[in-house]
């Protein structure tokens, strides 16, 4: 009877918001410390060294000696910096991050809440993790960071454009903002991704690489680094932040990292869908995450960064016509 | 008796061997910052891009007053490393000041030394082994690829790319190698003396030579195709941060940064010193004067110091590498004596003037980068904070030879 209560307990819906909401943040705790030795010993190979080797063996207890140094770091708040705000910012980079990933379908039945608006719901999160960077940036009382959160800004609103342009078209494909519906739709052979659908969307690969772009944009990877391009700003919006200020706005980056290849998956590469038929949705979900944030790595340590104004060119020249007209040729052919 | 080299083309009047002082005012219509609010109309600020800044890759201080992300002006203040070599030189003898001629551009070291003992044995007018003076350019041009190849991976780390760092660190330990097992340093060799060298070099060194050269060509190569040819890396560098030949001039900038403005000036072939007309070699120059052709300079400059070294290699002669008769207490004779080399960043020369005793009167070491960084504050002007820096790491600042 005991057993049945307990059971009864976690199937209730508080409770299984709660298991998910605990789940998510060991998930993306666990990611944003060995995504960083992913990252350390991909640079390591693509740069002809060993990277990390000397905590644990091949390195595997870095992270956690890393996080243990961040914590163990005394948090220094600038004098005359805005308190509440230079203590908030970080949190605001990180949160929305954590409640976007509530949507995102991991398997079949995998997902914390299968809500209709779950795309406008990750956008309109999105949009506030740019608060965090600037706020952060602004409250510093710092050249460096003011400068990067009025870059950030600009980024921001340059590159918001393009992506939700692309996520209208495949809306419009689709007919859905439900991610559960969305990978539904694309069950079956690997042509059937809408990575692969140029029945409905000729350009959808072009799609495609807009959405990765803006992506890198949105999270600050390189080569749009602007907001920490450490060879002009220090360390940009983050320059004042010590210890574990500075720890959730690295892990932020991180798990904002994940969600924006969490939606490319689902939005492009059929989600937990298998293309051959075998091994649970989960399985291909993660194999597809992790090759498209490897790609993210992969990109960071073979360009150099590019100009600030050449990225603001590259998105109001480049991207947001020819998401335009993507969007134009679509919705025509969906029409037809 | 003064023995002066053939004038240098691009300095003002004799003896102004620091061309950074100009009194031409720093350009028509530029703002100073003191009124750059009521010329523009718009509020400034100032940032202070180091003494401790990521780019400036030591402790050089740039007074920057911004008008947003433009830069109004750029003030590069210098001093925070100033060890007062010249000053050095004037309590210790010829011998004693050698060690100091490697720690002025420790990237450099071989040129520099060179300048110097060049300069005390054309006073003492010592007569060195042709086999010295070969080993002398196989060693300084070796010295000047290593050089280059910190200054590519260290102006890629300010363009924000890292990788590349780790592969030009990859060929310059080949060389640092090399120079190593001559000379038993690795960055401040001190191995020219006066009338020669300290030692002869040995067949693992000759042989290691011959391998680099064939060694380091594909890899140019694949900088090239890696690098030089990135659509970023091209958007960032083609057209930005112009300086003219004119420009040049007025500041006495030499090195990759006049050749990069379509000037053809090279201390090796305008002054011959050494052996180096013995040899086959291009002088590379790119007229655009942008920071791409600076890039492109250094990059081709490196090609052509595998030829110099490939052929010196091969002719090398036998002999012994001191001269017979040099005085153990070196007195140079009254007068002003000078020698100027191609060092990595552009014509280094020293001066030293004697009044007949065992330590120097005067010494005036005229150094490339101090040049090269005066012209940054007019050529920075109007430019955006990253496209200054770029402008900056195109210029290949050495920080302790700017301040000496």
């Amino acid at each position: 009877m005991n057993m049945r209560s307990i059971s009864l307990f976690l199937s209730s819906e508080p409770a299984r918001l709660v298991l998910f909401l605990l789940g998510i943040m060991a998930f993306v705790g666990l990611n944003a410390a060995y995504l960083v030795w992913v990252e350390r010993k991909g640079a390591g190979r693509f740069q002809r060294r060993p990277g990390p080797t000397e905590v644990g063996p091949a390195g595997l207890l870095q992270p956690i000696a890393d996080a243990l140094k961040l914590l163990s770091k005394q948090l220094i708040v600038p004098a005359g910096v805005d308190r509440t705000l230079f203590r908030v910012a970080p949190l605001l980079m990180m949160s929305p991050a954590l409640i976007s990933l509530a949507v995102i379908p991991w398997g079949e039945h995998l997902a914390a809440r299968n809500i209709n608006l779950g795309l406008l719901m990750i956008f309109a999160f999105g949009a506030i993790n740019t608060m965090g960077i600037m706020l952060g940036g602004w409250s510093s009382r710092n050249k460096y960071a003011i400068i990067s959160a009025a870059r950030v800004v600009s980024q921001s609103v340059a590159y918001e454009i393009p992506v939700l342009l692309v996520v209208i078209t495949t809306i419009l494909v689709t007919g859905t903002m439900n991610l559960n519906e969305i990978v539904a739709n694309q069950a079956g052979p690997f042509w059937k991704w809408y990575l692969f659908r140029w029945d409905v969307n000729p350009l959808a690969p072009v799609t495609f690489l807009i959405f990765y772009t803006c992506m890198l944009a949105e999270t600050n990877r390189a080569p749009f680094d602007m907001a920490e391009a450490e060879s002009e700003l220090v360390a940009g919006a983050y320059t004042e932040y010590s210890g574990m200020g500075f720890g959730v706005f690295f892990m932020a980056e991180y798990a904002n990292i994940l969600l924006g290849c969490s939606v490319a998956t689902v939005l492009f590469l059929g989600g937990w869908q298998s293309p051959i038929g075998v091994l649970p949705g989960v399985f291909w979900f993660l194999l597809k995450l992790y090759f498209l944030v490897f790609s993210v790595i992969w990109v960071r340590w073979t360009f150099p960064r590019t100009q600030f104004y050449g990225l603001l060119n590259l998105s109001w020249k480049i991207l947001i016509p020819v998401s335009l007209f993507t969007l134009i040729l679509s919705s025509a052919l969906v029409k037809l | 008796m003064i023995i002066e080299q053939t004038k240098p083309v691009l300095e003002g009047p004799k003896g102004d061997a620091s061309p950074g002082r100009t009194d031409e005012p720093i350009a028509p219509g530029a703002v100073r910052a003191s009124d750059a609010p009521a010329a523009t109309g718009r509020e400034t600020f100032v940032i202070n891009l180091g003494p401790q800044h990521p780019a400036t890759h030591g402790v050089l201080r740039v007074k920057m007053t911004m008008d947003g992300e433009y830069v109004v002006r750029a003030e590069p203040v210098c001093g925070y490393i100033h060890r007062m070599h010249e000053k050095m030189a004037e309590n210790r003898t010829y011998a004693q000041f050698l060690p100091n001629t490697s720690r002025i551009d420790y990237l450099s070291a071989m040129t520099y030394t060179h300048a110097f003992v060049g300069a005390v044995e054309r006073a003492a007018k010592i007569q060195v082994p042709r086999r010295a003076e070969y080993i002398r350019v196989i060693t300084s041009e070796l010295n000047r690829i290593a050089s280059h190849l910190v200054w590519w991976g260290a102006f890629l780390l300010d363009l924000g790319g890292f990788t590349p760092l780790l592969y030009a660190f990859d060929d310059r330990e080949k060389i640092l190698d090399l120079l190593e097992g001559i000379t038993g340093a690795r960055l401040t060799y001190c191995y020219y003396r006066v009338g020669g060298l300290y030692n002869d070099v040995d067949d693992a060194f000759l042989n290691g030579t011959r391998t680099f050269v064939t060694e380091m060509r594909p890899r140019l190569k694949m900088y090239r195709a890696l690098v030089t040819e990135n659509i970023i890396l091209r958007k960032r560098l083609i057209g930005i941060g112009p300086i003219s030949a004119e420009m040049c001039r007025r500041y006495g900038a030499t090195g990759p940064v006049i050749r990069g403005s379509g000037v053809s000036y090279d201390v090796r072939r305008l002054e011959p010193y050494s052996v180096y007309p013995e040899f086959d070699f291009e002088v590379p120059t790119f007229p655009e004067g942008d920071s791409m052709a600076r890039y492109l300079v250094r990059m081709e400059e490196m090609a052509q110091s595998l030829r110099i070294i490939e052929q010196a290699v091969d002719k090398l002669p036998a002999g012994p590498v001191m001269a017979e008769r040099v005085p153990r207490v070196l007195k140079l004779p009254m007068g002003d004596y000078c020698y100027a080399v191609e060092a990595a960043r552009g014509r280094f020369m020293v001066r030293v003037v004697s009044d007949n005793k065992e330590i120097p009167y005067r010494v005036k070491l005229r150094t490339p980068c101090l040049s090269n960084l005066s012209l940054f504050e007019e050529a920075s002007q109007g430019m955006l904070l990253p496209d200054a820096l770029a402008l900056m790491g195109s210029l290949d600042l050495v920080i302790p030879d700017i301040d000496r």
